[in-house]
């Protein structure tokens, strides 16, 4: 418990400093004068309008990308699982060159559409053809219906990107990856999303304990594997699906919480997914102040920085072997 | 049958066309210890699997009196464990912990941990001498105190009838030793009705009341230990001849494979 207290509480002190920090410079003072007593002060807009929806992004979306991959290293059993072994990125990826080049449309705001259907439709295909066969959808034929699927549907996106430069001078902007346009209305839309998968991801954490030692003990201990199985990819779709579609594609937050949280926590689901819901923020978060400060006065894209900043930690991390088989 | 624990009638597993069982009866009694033996591939895990409904089949497997296809999951969970073959657990899992997942099949959302599940987790943890382990990870135990934990898994569900598939294999001969005078405590103690499939026969004919041996998916002998574990039967099923005789610790029969010593060869190398 003192464990996710303290998580708690780092998170709400990089939400502030999230809050506080940014490529423009605005006095502690002000902030905390626009924050709990706005009232046309110089800096009111830039706080409410900019900072705070980006900085309740960063948590959401945070939140979302942890949770979504502690459940799909829990469904597969494969510590280097995320969420785009399901094809959720390459859907979503799919689904924006789709509004742009067919459609033709040129803001970022109609992609979120497109992106969570893409990622949506091409995770079903994924889950209809790895769960074909009696024995249900293995670890194995997930991972390589994923791994199919997800190449197909990558070459058609790269076909039209490499054809037209338009479509590939959108698409480079979305396919980074950014909490900078997160407005409020957006987090209003995805809110229903993030909340039935988060759900989803705590109903079934009892499923992800049982399986966790193997199909057989999970039936043998009267679960119903496939139904676990399922809640479980429903759970990674609306939580990544959703995370995709709000701010692009934002790669290792989803690799890499998990096993922090495991070393932390313990192989304990119960306890691996409120650790991998507080770490996600905490890393997302952290990353994106940190891009907006290295390059002052410009700013540089969450998605470059997670992996950058991300990575000698996470090696670290592994020579430590604090790493966790599943 | 009054005191049929588990039966099956007409069982078939498999593809189509590729039936590992075809059409197979039985009943296990409650309170015996049946073993099940035969040749690698002859379909006894199978019959285990499917006896204990991890593998799909057709015909009906009847637990209790009921049919199987009546039961929920979780109501066959709580009349039935099973310890499949070389379970892993998740690194850094405590032995408790573990034992505690035997009690998911009795747990439910708004009643997530009880007394009772408390008082089957101490018993399970006695019952297999576990207790002082339970702080430590499953995974830097020896190999029989691993097993010794998944069996206590196995009993905090509380079942009538206990499955194992092949619980010794991989263990010195201390530990072998040590689980099944463990399951035959069980027996004797609890009354649970037990069903292992062995790969050692000389264990099967000490430790069961009830020797069922399977050759191709069918079973082809059907005893006491004293019946089953022949000269004729190890021929025919296993392909090997041998002598059986009578155990000098227990009078149980004793197999010793009929094959050339060693010393025999020596002392002749040009005869083939």
């Amino acid at each position: 418990m003192s464990g996710l207290v303290a998580l708690a509480i780092a998170v709400g002190v990089v939400a502030m400093l999230s809050i506080g920090v940014g490529s423009r410079f605005i006095p502690p003072g002000s902030v905390l004068s626009a924050l709990f007593s706005p009232g046309g002060g110089f800096y009111d807009n830039v706080i409410w309008e900019l900072r705070v929806p980006r900085t309740v992004a960063g948590l959401v979306i945070g939140a979302a990308l942890g949770l979504s991959g502690a459940v799909m290293q829990g469904l597969t059993r494969n510590p280097i699982a995320d969420p785009g072994i399901l094809g959720v990125h390459a859907g979503a990826a799919f689904g924006v060159v789709v509004a742009i080049y067919v459609f033709g449309l040129l803001d970022f705001r109609a992609y979120v559409g497109f992106a969570f259907a893409g990622a949506a439709l091409v995770s079903a295909a994924v889950w209809l053809v790895g769960s074909r066969g009696r024995d249900g959808a293995t670890p194995v034929k997930l991972a390589l219906a994923g791994a199919a699927i997800s190449a197909f549907i990558g070459s058609a996106t790269s076909l039209v990107l490499y054809a037209d430069s338009t479509a590939f001078d959108e698409f480079r902007f979305w396919s980074v990856g950014s909490l900078a346009g997160a407005k409020a209305d957006l987090l209003l839309a995805a809110a229903p999303f993030l909340a039935g998968g988060a759900l989803l991801a705590f109903g079934v954490i009892r499923g992800l304990n049982a399986l966790s030692m193997g199909a057989d003990v999970a039936r043998s201990l009267g679960q119903r594997v496939s139904l676990v199985r399922g809640a479980a990819a429903l759970a990674v779709v609306l939580l990544s699906g959703t995370a995709v579609a709000a701010v692009g594609p934002i790669g290792f937050v989803g690799l890499t919480v998990p096993h922090v949280a495991r070393a932390l926590a313990g192989p304990d689901h119960r306890r691996v997914l409120p650790y991998s819901a507080l770490l996600g923020p905490l890393v997302l978060l952290g990353a994106d102040i940190v891009g907006r400060v290295v390059a002052i006065p410009s700013e540089v894209q969450v998605g470059a920085i997670t992996a950058a900043v991300g990575a000698p930690v996470f090696i670290w991390f592994v020579r430590r072997r604090a790493v966790r088989e599943l | 049958m009054d005191d049929e624990a588990l039966g099956a009638r007409g069982l078939v597993v498999g593809y189509r066309g590729h039936e590992v069982i075809d059409g197979l009866d039985l009943a296990l009694m409650r309170g015996r210890i049946t073993a099940i033996i035969g040749a690698n591939g002859c379909g006894k895990s199978t019959l285990l699997r499917a006896l204990s409904r991890l593998l799909p089949s057709e015909g009906t497997v009847v637990l209790d009196g009921r049919d199987t296809a009546t039961l929920s999951t979780r109501e066959i969970a709580r009349r039935l464990s099973v310890l499949p073959q070389g379970p892993s657990a998740p690194e850094g899992l405590t032995v408790a912990d573990l034992v505690a997942r035997g009690r998911y099949p009795h747990q439910r959302w708004l009643r997530q941990w009880s007394e009772t599940d408390e008082a089957a987790v101490r018993e399970a943890l006695e019952r297999t001498n576990m207790t002082a382990f339970a702080g430590r990870p499953v995974d830097e135990l020896s190999g029989g105190q691993r097993q010794k934990a998944w069996i206590a898994m196995a009993l905090a569900q509380r079942t009538d009838t206990v499955l194992l598939d092949e619980p010794t294999t991989y263990l010195d001969i201390g530990h072998q030793a040590e689980v099944l005078d463990l399951l035959v405590e069980l027996n004797v103690s609890a009354g649970r009705t037990i069903v292992f499939v062995l790969h050692d026969l000389n264990q099967a004919a000490r430790y069961a009341d009830r020797v069922i041996a399977m050759e191709r998916g069918r079973i082809a002998a059907d005893g006491t230990p004293d019946e089953v574990i022949t000269p004729e039967t190890l021929r025919a099923v296993f392909d090997v001849e041998a002598h059986v005789v009578a155990d000098p610790h227990s009078g149980a029969p004793l197999v010793i494979p009929a094959s050339v010593p060693l010393t025999v060869r020596r002392a002749a190398p040009a005869a083939s």
